[in-house]
């Protein structure tokens, strides 16, 4: 009886004639009745619900099983990119400007400080979680088959986000970065084969000018050439990478029973 | 041709022998986008390394050698180019200022004619070694001698060093052309 009442006003309703429109009923294709079919369908009818799974275990919402540590790295990963491009607006990756901008966004900018600090403090929050969903993956046994080929999605993941991490360094443009990445890409010298210092470089016959280490420093030494190299990894290349892995990530663990628990 | 007992077709079954005009033309065609796709990569890997660097000259000028005296370690270039001079009897040589442990820079220690690393305490052969063992590693964590750059005169007579070119003793470079600039 009551059910009817609420049938009845919701056809009266102006949210019930939204809802009943031809356009939203183009973009929703499933009711919103608490039934099982309509569960079902709100996570597997949506392009980004439908990496995860439709049904999960109870258990699989335990924290202390899990941490929730992918779950938080990967919000980590979302504000990043939200942060990070709306400091794109400022930041111009040039020698003569890189250093200025930072400090534009720092002192002058509305909200540039916040949003800067946001940017840093996430990307070093970021670079511990992955290590401890690592370490939570291990510790319960979570990379045991058939989840070996997560596993090593995950670890490609992990060197990713290192990499995010070491790029955005350079950044700032400050003494600081600068040397970080001097001794950082120091060495790409010891390569094995592609690098001038690194065994067997007489085989290949790479010197300073040309090997691994040029390749990301372009040049010799870390210059504006560099910075400008750094920039589009750290905002293009290596973000969608890392999505397109992340992708894979999340659809494998629902292929791969899904999260926790015992298969 | 009649289905086997287990009901798969013989003449369906996607495994041939005998390639098709199909096959070589799916061979081809693969090989097309997979070569597009190789020497694309190439090319960028290539595009990578610009032509020119905007980067200080590897070659420049030290002067006359007259302006250096005998048996001494000059340092006038270490601060700017990161290298000392060191002029023997009959010689030139510049030795990189770039300790082979983990790169700072070490100084050079008239009194007790040695460079020593500030850093995690590497030290190298000084002067009274001779010119064949200069910057030859001896104590601390070092595990080789420091380098030296090429050296030569230009028509000027004028002293001219190039960091982009430099030799390494423990690989039998000492006496090698360029290793060193001899001057009387």
């Amino acid at each position: 009886m009551a059910e009817e009442e609420e049938t009845q006003q919701e056809k009266t309703s102006w949210w019930g004639t939204i809802t009943r429109s031809e356009v939203w009923r183009s973009i929703f294709r499933h009711g919103y009745e608490d039934t099982y079919r309509n569960r079902m369908l709100q996570v597997s009818a949506n392009v980004f619900l439908h990496l995860h799974p439709a049904k999960i275990r109870r258990h699989a919402l335990r924290l202390r099983f899990t941490w929730c540590m992918g779950g938080i790295t990967f919000l980590l990963f979302l504000i990043l990119t939200v942060t990070g491009v709306i400091l794109m607006f400022y930041y111009r990756p040039t020698g003569e400007y890189a250093y200025h901008d930072m400090k534009y966004l720092q002192f002058d900018v509305p909200f540039g400080m916040v949003l800067r600090n946001m940017h840093r403090w996430g990307a070093h929050a970021m670079v511990i979680t992955v290590w401890l969903h690592m370490l939570r993956v291990f510790m319960t046994g979570s990379y045991k088959p058939p989840r070996q080929f997560n596993w090593v999605i995950g670890v490609g993941l992990l060197v990713l986000t290192l990499l995010l991490s070491f790029t955005g360094y350079l950044l700032p443009w400050d003494q600081l970065s600068i040397w970080a990445v001097t001794v950082g890409t120091n060495m790409g010298r010891a390569t094995p084969l592609l690098g001038h210092e690194g065994p067997l470089a007489e085989l290949t016959g790479v010197n300073a000018r040309f090997d691994a280490r040029a390749l990301l420093t372009a040049g010799r030494v870390v210059s504006p050439a560099t910075l400008l190299r750094f920039y589009v990894l750290h905002c293009i290349f290596i973000p969608i990478v890392a999505s397109v892995l992340m992708i894979v990530h999340f659809w494998r663990i629902r292929k791969d029973g899904g999260i926790s628990g015992p298969l | 041709m009649s289905k086997k007992a287990d009901g798969t077709d013989p003449a369906v079954h996607i495994w041939r022998i005998a390639p098709t005009r199909r096959d070589l033309a799916g061979c081809v065609g693969w090989a097309a986008v997979l070569s597009s796709i190789g020497v694309g990569s190439l090319a960028f890997i290539r595009m990578m390394y610009p032509r020119v660097l905007f980067e200080p000259p590897t070659r420049f000028k030290l002067g006359k050698p007259s302006d250096y005296a005998r048996r001494t370690v000059s340092s006038k270039w270490l601060t700017a180019h990161r290298f000392w001079l060191v002029r023997y009897e009959d010689r030139f040589i510049a030795l990189s200022a770039i300790c082979t442990h983990l790169g700072c820079t070490p100084r050079y220690l008239p009194t007790e004619d040695k460079f020593k690393c500030p850093c995690h305490g590497s030290g190298f052969r000084g002067l009274g070694a001779g010119w064949e063992q200069l910057g030859r590693n001896y104590e601390g964590p070092s595990a080789r001698p420091m380098e030296r750059f090429a050296l030569s005169l230009n028509e000027r007579g004028e002293i001219v060093v190039d960091k982009a070119l430099s030799f390494r003793i423990e690989k039998g470079d000492a006496a090698k052309q360029g290793a060193y600039l001899p001057y009387a």
